[in-house]
């Protein structure tokens, strides 16, 4: 089969889901009001709250959310074939991940610009809200472990793209000492940044020497280095420390410093990515030679697994968090939700679709496939590594030579992996620092002593757990982990629109039906692993680490089941707000 | 509008996308500042000996409109300040 068809066909699910379901929801169910004085004009500071322009505001919002993990589920997840999982990123785009981030919004919007977290609080009480912060407390945990996880296998596997990847630090030092303290235009420094890089990325890809390949400094991958690590354990290890190190730094610094002047180059990789892979995809419009259901694939069921595993690029928790965090405070008109909301789901559908057929076309025959993607650990090890492979080959369809494509796409993964690692490690020191003074725990509330606790849980989260393909592989094993505690939050956020809508008279299946979806799915992945696979119990190896954390995420899962049916069934309780 | 308006239009708005989060810190920061400067110049009033008051008192006439903004911001309708009668 022509992997284009899989594109145009998802491209036609988006738009009929854009143009007549998001229409339908924004005008029935929402029903948007373009007199509406949004926050962003009642409260507006110049600073947070600014009227912006929809098609800006959706531009910041899209490139807010999509980053590394709408590649790394869809490549994965494909171990089951390529029809479950484009069916979950095409449908759970439309139905769910579109109303969750469009409901969201205006959910927020309806309440002064404030974010899910204190509207939880508002709406269920405190106990939640502490509930909420040990939520994000995890999610953010997992996110460090599985991205330092991801960037010191790609430095392993691709080490032509280490070069551009450190270039880009002091590029983006440079391009934000240049526009915060010499108050200059953007574009051209980072655009400049960009070729930089991508000119190292070319060097680095045809001469061996500018790659920084520590597999081989240590002797090859055989070879034994010290304390019975083998050269690519050891090299594996040297860089989650080094990236540990950096993300230390990188997170306490200000945020213009570094970590704004990188996204800004960031987004300018989104375009450039997506770009390369969709012109690559219909010059050279490869064939599909995975199979459309991998009969294969028995040690793992896809149900209800696919649904946490595709956790962005279907729908996602964090949506939540950017959608009324700040998305919801610049906001114009009203009616600008339904494109800024809804459409950035779809933006990010886009991106999961392609990571999709990146992956389902690489290997030449079904036998490659299915030798490649053997096991669900073979999978969950090889998945970014075959979506590179894969998304070298529909570059070679504009004529980008396959090997320099490769190290410019694993440059792009590693690039957005950093971002979100920097700011998921920034925001793990805020929560700690919350909980710190929540408890009383005065120390925990320093900017050190809580970078320290966030640095040291995520490095031994990705170093301790026992992985398939032995020290430090186990990375890949909390992906399951990070997807639960995203489609969580995901839920809490589905339950709060619904509940509002519930309240206001309306019809509240839009998000009723995906949040009891959502949180089936959850709920039955996280018995089967935490219960049979974890626990000992069985078959299965005892795994305390996984066990512990799992346990406790479940928990919460029952936890919040509780709270949704006692907040659903509360009569004459107070609104959220006066004006909504 | 000719191609080479709409494409210098289509890059405007490209680099107003990937200025929008950047701004907003931007402003966050320059904010910052100008508490902290305002705090500075003020602090005599507020209890805080400056020894820099003799030449932060000849700034008064050109930040008063500034002082006022920054009052509005911190959430104080009127003047907190004996001395200065902005409002």
């Amino acid at each position: 089969m022509n992997s284009l068809w899989l594109a145009v066909i998802g491209m036609i699910v988006f738009t009929i889901g854009y143009r007549f379901y998001s229409k339908w929801v924004a005008e029935k169910i929402y029903r948007l009001d373009p007199n509406y004085v949004t926050p962003a004009h009642q409260y507006s500071d110049g600073v947070d709250f600014v009227p912006t322009k929809k098609m800006i505001l959706w531009g910041h919002h899209f490139t807010s959310v999509a980053g590394a993990a709408p590649i790394v589920g869809p490549a994965i997840a494909v171990y089951w074939g390529w029809l479950p999982a484009f069916l979950w990123v095409t449908l759970g785009t439309v139905f769910a991940a579109g109303v969750h981030d469009f409901g969201t919004l205006v959910l927020s919007v309806r309440n002064k610009g404030q974010s899910v977290g204190t509207i939880t609080n508002k709406l269920i009480g405190k106990r939640a809200k502490i509930m909420f912060l040990f939520i994000i407390l995890i999610l953010v945990l997992m996110v460090n472990a599985v991205f330092a996880w991801v960037i010191a296998n790609l430095f392993v596997k691709f080490p032509a793209s280490v070069l551009s990847v450190f270039l880009q630090i002091p590029l983006a030092i440079w391009i934000g000492y240049a526009v915060y303290k010499k108050k200059k235009g953007m574009l051209l420094p980072s655009l400049i940044a960009l070729a930089v890089m991508y000119g190292a990325a070319i060097l680095a890809s045809r001469v061996p020497a500018l790659q920084i390949d520590l597999v081989n400094y240590f002797g090859g991958a055989e070879n034994t280095v010290m304390f019975g690590l083998s050269g690519v354990s050891m090299a594996f290890l040297v860089w989650i420390l080094v990236l540990m190190v950096y993300v230390y730094i990188a997170s306490t610094l200000p945020v213009w410093k570094l970590l704004q002047p990188r996204d800004y180059i960031n987004s300018h990789q989104l375009v450039v990515g997506l770009f390369i892979l969709y012109a690559g995809l219909i010059f050279l419009q490869p064939k599909v030679t995975a199979p459309a259901m991998n009969g294969a694939a028995t040690d793992v069921s896809w149900f209800p697994l696919l649904f946490i595993t595709i956790a962005c690029g279907a729908i996602s928790g964090f949506h939540g968090l950017v959608s009324s965090g700040t998305s919801s405070k610049q906001l114009e008109k009203e009616t600008d939700a339904r494109f800024v909301g809804y459409l950035g789901a779809v933006g990010e559908g886009v991106l999961a679709l392609i990571a999709i057929i990146a992956v389902v076309t690489v290997f030449a025959t079904k036998a490659d496939f299915t030798a490649a993607y053997s096991s669900f650990a073979a999978a969950s090890a090889g998945g970014l590594g075959n979506f590179i492979n894969g998304a070298a080959q529909l570059a070679t369809g504009i004529w980008i030579p396959a090997d320099i494509a490769r190290t410019i796409v694993s440059i792009i993964v590693v690039s957005f992996a950093a971002t979100t690692l920097d700011t998921s490690v920034r925001l793990m020191r805020y929560i700690i620092a919350e909980i710190g003074s929540e408890y009383n725990v005065k120390a925990l509330t320093k900017t050190h002593v809580a970078t320290t606790v966030a640095v040291v849980s995520s490095a031994a989260l990705v170093l301790l757990p026992k992985g398939p393909n032995g020290f430090g592989s186990g990375g890949y094993l909390l992906w399951q982990l990070f997807g639960t505690s995203n489609q969580l939050l995901a839920g809490v956020s589905l339950l709060l629109v619904s509940i509002w809508l519930k309240r206001q008279g309306r019809n509240y299946l839009v998000t009723f039906i995906p949040m009891v979806f959502v949180f089936f799915m959850t709920l039955w992945a996280m018995i089967q692993q935490v219960v049979f696979q974890w626990s000992g119990y069985g078959n299965g190896e005892l795994n305390m680490l996984l066990f512990g954390i799992g346990g406790l995420i479940l928990i919460f899962v029952f936890w919040i089941i509780i709270e949704a049916i006692s907040a659903f069934s509360r009569n004459n309780p107070p609104p959220l707000s006066k004006e909504m | 509008m000719g191609f080479y308006d709409q494409f210098k239009r289509a890059i405007a708005l490209y680099d107003e996308i990937l200025r929008q989060p950047h701004r907003t810190e931007i402003a966050r920061e320059l904010r910052d500042e100008e508490d902290l400067f305002m705090l500075l110049c003020f602090s005599e009033m507020l209890g805080l000996p400056n020894p820099a008051f003799y030449y932060t008192l000849e700034l008064y006439p050109v930040i008063i409109e500034r002082f006022h903004d920054w009052h509005l911001r911190a959430g104080m309708e009127k003047s907190p300040l004996e001395g200065i009668r902005c409002c």
